[in-house]
């Protein structure tokens, strides 16, 4: 038989029986698509999170108080023995190295805010000027904390929008002189809603300047020191320089972690690229079940078409001949099934780009492979039982309709 | 020529062996026309079956052409049943989904001819079997004795030495049926071996050769002149 014929002959048989072609092309479709589309959510997920990281500034390091890993039994190490507080003067003795553009220290707090009887308890952050720049934010109405000296308090905050809304209202924000504490400060700036930050909401928060917040919270320690470096190159280096300046002010001990933006997005793409396998694989598990209902159709089919396979042995057909016709057919079915699944997938992600513009919904390259693969594999595969159930009937009792 | 030699095939019915052809030892010249009958279940048309290399026998051998048919493996007696062998059945065994010409094209298909020659070979086969005007009819747009007809074409495409037909006029009315016994027997006019199973009486009084079977055995073989 040429191949051609084979092909023809397949051909025929799917366009002969149409429900159950378009059966079987509906569950391929649906699973070659799901996969395309649920791969494209997760990668999409997995852009924006990590566009949302390198937002921040990709050549920030984070200085934490405390030591994450243990580093022998150092002083610092011992039981019962806190770390050693970091404070602004630390913060300050970072700004020499000439490679660090801006230094923020970082307060973090909780505090109750009144203003004409409302009161909201709210996220205090107690930070400098720079903290602007380094972490991208914008501003809606006013101006942000005055350039000062950072042990110099002042009575001036900067609001974020949801605090505005409520706190205020209709009536203009900036201006007016509201309590934190018990304490009473100028509002000077509200922060624009698309302020991001990772942990955080910035339209939650007010922010005033550092030692404003070491008062009122009544701490002089810090919660976090960020240092952007000039270049990505720059990192290590200043890295090294923080961990020697910081352990020399605190007497010789290594009691501060310093955290490259870099491990942090390297670990949230680990997450999210784990996300992507996982709903590819639970994704997977509908080709598997597209395969298994391939199976079943055509052991119908099979069992249908009996006579027909009966006479084709009678006119000449072997046992193998009769097996490529069926996995031919399954072959094709298959084929077309992955095609309007890949159209629909890309499609289908094309419009999720529409709707989400921030989510870059594109199909990973290995998504589109593997599942192409295995849809064809699954379709070869499971019609392999009902192909050989038909190559080995007898042709007298099939004949007959057996 | 078919030569059979002590056949016997038998068959596993509950926990009794039925032997459906019991020592059966025939002889078929080229071109011969043989009619076989017989009560039901009296093994004629697992002779067929087993002539048709669609059964394989249990035991004894069977000569074709010369050719020992029962050392022939799978993929060797498939290929015998489409060079030597044609069969006409009963119920037709036309494909419904393909037209008259798709379904006497075929053993062609199966055996590999190019597109240009099968055209050719069904054309003549068509205009043989007056079916010209129904070629792209589909069996269900054709009468009873045209399906028959497209079966013949289909059974003689390959020019085969033995034709087969197993009750070929039983789901036809008279005149159809005298059609095809007349088409039938002028493809044995021009040298093809035909072999008839038939519970017809008047079918079978019009062969050279009538054969006889009950249980199994051949009980009657006799020359027959018109």
């Amino acid at each position: 038989m040429r191949a051609v014929d084979t092909q023809r002959y397949a051909w025929h048989s799917l366009k002969g029986y149409r429900a159950r072609t378009l059966l079987m092309l509906l569950a391929m479709t649906i699973s070659v698509a799901s996969v395309l589309l649920l791969t494209a959510l997760g990668e999409g997920a997995r852009r924006y999170v990590m566009g949302e990281f390198t937002s921040l500034g990709t050549h920030m390091l984070i200085v934490l108080p405390g030591r994450s890993e243990t580093a022998g039994a150092g002083a610092g190490t011992m039981m019962g023995v806190t770390p050693r507080d970091l404070t602004l003067d630390d913060a300050r003795a970072l700004t020499r190295h000439p490679k660090i553009i801006r230094i923020a220290p970082l307060n973090v707090g909780v505090a109750e805010i009144t203003w004409q009887g409302r009161k909201r308890e709210i996220s205090l952050l107690g930070s400098t000027r720079e903290i602007l720049k380094l972490r991208q934010w914008k501003l809606a109405a006013g101006t942000f904390l005055p350039q000062s000296q950072w042990d110099r308090a002042s009575p001036v905050v900067v609001i974020g929008k949801n605090i505005r809304d409520e706190i205020f209202g209709a009536h203009a924000a900036v201006g007016q002189w509201m309590r934190i504490g018990d304490q009473r400060y100028r509002v000077i700036g509200v922060m624009a809603s698309e302020g991001r930050s990772i942990g955080m909401d910035v339209q939650d928060i007010a922010i005033v300047p550092v030692a404003s917040a070491q008062s009122l919270l009544n701490t002089p320690s810090l919660f976090r020191i960020l240092v952007e470096t000039k270049s990505r190159e720059a990192m290590i280096p200043v890295k090294e320089f923080i961990e020697k300046t910081i352990q020399q002010r605190h007497h010789g001990e290594k009691d501060i972690t310093v955290i490259t933006q870099d491990a942090v997005i390297q670990t949230f793409d680990r997450i999210l690229g784990a996300l992507t396998y996982g709903v590819a694989g639970i994704a997977a598990i509908s080709l598997l079940v597209a395969g298994i209902l391939i199976m079943n159709v055509m052991l119908v089919v099979v069992s249908q078409r009996t006579a027909e396979i009966g006479l084709l042995k009678a006119l000449g057909a072997s046992q193998s001949r009769i097996l490529s016709l069926i996995l031919v057919e399954a072959l094709q079915l298959s084929l077309i099934g992955v095609a309007c699944g890949f159209f629909i997938g890309i499609i289908g992600s094309w419009g999720i780009r529409l709707a989400l513009p921030a989510l870059q919904a594109y199909p990973p390259l290995w998504a589109m492979i593997s599942s192409v693969a295995v849809a064809l594999g699954t379709g070869l595969l499971f019609s392999l039982l009902p192909a050989r159930k038909a190559a080995a009937l007898d042709p007298v009792r099939a004949l007959q309709g057996h | 020529m078919i030569r059979l030699e002590q056949i016997q095939r038998d068959f596993q019915v509950g926990e009794q062996i039925v032997h459906a052809l019991d020592h059966i030892d025939l002889q078929i010249e080229q071109g011969e026309y043989v009619s076989v009958m017989g009560p039901s279940g009296s093994g004629k048309s697992t002779l067929l079956n087993l002539l048709g290399l669609l059964d394989r026998p249990t035991a004894g051998r069977y000569q074709l052409n010369g050719k020992e048919v029962t050392e022939m493996d799978e993929a060797e007696r498939a290929r015998t049943r489409n060079e030597l062998i044609g069969f006409v059945f009963q119920a037709f065994h036309l494909i419904p989904r393909l037209t008259a010409r798709e379904n006497i094209e075929l053993p062609l298909i199966l055996s590999a001819v190019e597109p240009d020659l099968r055209r050719q070979r069904v054309d003549a086969a068509l205009a043989a079997m007056n079916l010209q005007d129904r070629a792209e009819h589909r069996p269900d747009q054709l009468s009873g004795g045209q399906r028959q007809r497209v079966a013949i074409a289909r059974a003689t495409i390959t020019e085969p030495s033995v034709l087969l037909a197993d009750e070929p006029t039983g789901n036809l009315d008279q005149k159809s049926g005298a059609d095809v016994i007349k088409t039938l027997e002028k493809l044995n006019d021009k040298g093809i071996t035909l072999i008839v199973v038939t519970h017809d009486q008047q079918l079978g009084k019009r062969s050279q050769r009538a054969i006889k079977m009950l249980d199994g055995r051949i009980c009657a073989d006799n020359q027959q002149t018109d």
